[in-house]
């Protein structure tokens, strides 16, 4: 059985790496930012650890949680990203990001900009799987904007 | 056994699969292996035919009109009441409610039996695995009434006694509510002992027979139930209408659930007098064309057989759980034996939504999540599980794709 290319390009190497071995993986204490996202539909959950300095840039960055290759790999991907970011770029990259998965599959998308995240782009070809890549960042914006549960359906 | 396998031996499933336009799709390319019957069953051409021909000759309104069209569609709506009261063996046809689903069913016993009788202090006995749909109903009615809910627990191997759900039954209980067959573990739950001794207290059962009226040969008046609860969709039949089958010594004592047209004797501003059963639990147009579809569902279940499909269904279920207990990480949830149609599972290391998307991509449909049984998932320390679930019409080589291609996905993401 060989498997489709859609399917290749969902579950790149890359993914199955980060789903295999998580980065950032764990709780974080002390930490400033905190919150929990959660995916009813597939059960998928995640934690979210921030330590943001005085300066605004994101010191550091976790998570924990139960999820899929894809919502497990966006997580571990994202909190690569997130380091040394400031809240602005963050935010800006949450935004980037979330328009980018969310376009039709053929569209066009400035993957300069994008970096690393690319390869989470196999989703636009899976609509019913698009909210585990998204869960994690939907997490980050709750955690930003003062912590709390976050809920995809 | 021997009668078993000459049973599968004269079943013949292609002729079957022939019945079943909808199985010629081909998702992604590849030809379908629909195995998602728990969560809602295909529709035979004889039903889609018999909806389009009532809507093409003898749709109007029920119960209302006086002119030949409502005297068509009235009949054909009771005639399919008919159908379903002989189906399930309920004895008396104005025990046969129609509803939307199952989940409507046990939301008016819950409501209108629950609302009326339930006192504070009162318990409402229920199992670890029940489905959503038997659990908030409870909830709601528990809240406005001061009873309490109780939960009968299973064992540590996913499999159910009896016995501790005896021991659950107390003075206090005043209404057992349980799945007939449970939608994840498969199995068919022994309620006969269960409902004895619910009697011998003094307290109703409701069985909620989603998952077994399309697998088991129901009989309401031999297991003895207080009320019964199903949906058209799991049994072959169109969307929007399910039943609920009550005692009429429960019925009648019972306050209306939704108040309308139809289900009034007499209205004025200042007092209504209900109609007779089963309209006084039927307000407004009811889903006419759905019934008729519903009805001949049924005809043609037993067309085939009931024993016949239940044979073949174990067939398929043994050969599927002996398939997926050799793939290393498989755990199998509840039993292996005992099971009706339904065979649940969890993969270590990989998640089922992901099962779900590699096996989708071969043309395979399975179920991924929590199916809608959120308690059950939590005593398994799981969140989610992936589900295989067969039909009259599934075969072994779709099994037999699933677990090759369940293998193959295994392999993908543990490398
Ligand atoms: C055991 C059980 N109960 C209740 C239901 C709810 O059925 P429906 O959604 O048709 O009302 C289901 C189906 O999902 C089920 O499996």
């Amino acid at each position: 059985m060989e498997l489709s290319d859609e399917l290749r390009q969902l579950y790149q190497e890359v993914i199955l790496d980060h789903h295999r071995a998580p980065r950032n993986y764990g709780n974080l204490e002390p930490h400033t930012h905190q919150a929990e996202g959660y995916n009813p539909l597939c059960g998928d959950q995640i934690e979210l650890f921030l330590r943001v300095n005085d300066a605004g840039i994101i010191e550091d960055v976790r998570f924990t949680g139960q999820g899929c290759a894809i919502s497990r790999a966006s997580a571990s991907l994202m909190t690569e990203a997130l380091k040394g970011k400031s809240l602005a770029e963050a935010h800006a990259l949450f935004e980037r990001f979330h328009r980018a998965v969310t376009t039709e599959p053929t569209a066009p998308v400035d993957a300069d900009s994008l970096g690393k995240l690319v390869v989470l782009l196999g989703v636009r070809e899976f609509p019913t799987r698009i909210k585990c890549a998204t869960l994690p960042w939907h997490t980050l914006e709750q955690a930003l904007a003062g912590g709390g549960t976050t809920t995809t359906e | 056994m021997s009668l078993h396998s000459t049973q599968t031996l004269a079943y013949d499933v292609e002729r079957i699969r022939q019945d079943f336009p909808i199985l010629g799709v081909r998702p992604h390319g590849k030809p379908l292996a629909y195995l998602d019957n728990a969560a809602t069953t295909q529709k035979p051409r004889c039903v889609l035919d018999a909806m389009t021909h009532y809507y093409t000759h003898l749709h109007s309104n029920v119960h209302r009109g006086v002119h030949y069209l409502s005297e068509q569609a009235t009949a054909a709506y009771e005639h399919a009441r008919d159908i379903v009261a002989s189906f399930i063996g309920a004895r008396r046809r104005e025990e046969i409610i129609f509803t939307r689903g199952t989940t409507e069913s046990i939301n008016l016993v819950a409501a209108s039996w629950g609302g009326a009788f339930l006192r504070p202090g009162d318990e409402i006995l229920l199992t670890v695995f029940e489905h959503h749909s038997n659990i908030v109903p409870w909830q709601l009615v528990a809240q406005r009434t001061g009873a309490q809910l109780r939960v009968v627990p299973i064992e540590q191997d996913g499999s159910f006694s009896v016995d501790r759900a005896l021991e659950a039954i107390t003075e206090r209980t005043r209404i057992v509510a349980l799945a007939h067959v449970s939608n994840v573990l498969g199995i068919v739950v022994p309620v006969a002992p269960i409902i004895e001794h619910a009697h011998r207290v003094g307290a109703v059962v409701l069985l909620d027979g989603a998952q077994a009226v399309a697998h088991l040969d129901v009989d309401v008046a031999e297991l003895d139930c207080d009320f019964y609860a199903f949906s058209s969709h799991k049994v072959y039949g169109p969307t929007g209408i399910g039943v609920l089958y009550g005692k009429a010594e429960f019925l009648e004592r019972m306050p209306p659930y939704h108040g309308g047209g139809d289900m009034i004797r007499r209205v004025t501003f200042e007092r209504t007098t209900y109609n007779d059963l089963p309209y006084k639990f039927e307000a407004g147009t009811p889903p006419i064309a759905e019934a008729v579809g519903l009805g001949r569902a049924l005809e043609y279940v037993d067309s085939i057989g009931r024993a016949a499909i239940a044979a073949w269904e174990e067939h398929l279920v043994a050969s599927c759980i002996e398939q997926l207990v050799q793939i290393d990480g498989v755990r199998l949830l509840g039993p292996e034996r005992g099971r009706a149609a339904v065979v649940a599972f969890s993969v270590e290391g990989v998640h089922p939504h992901d099962i779900a998307t590699f096996l989708d991509r071969e043309g395979i449909a399975i179920r991924a999540g929590h199916h809608c049984a959120q308690p059950l998932m939590d005593f398994f320390g799981i969140p989610a599980s992936s589900r295989i679930s067969v039909a009259m019409y599934s075969t072994e080589e779709e099994i037999e794709r699933a677990a090759t291609a369940l293998r193959k996905c295994i392999t993908v993401f543990r490398l």
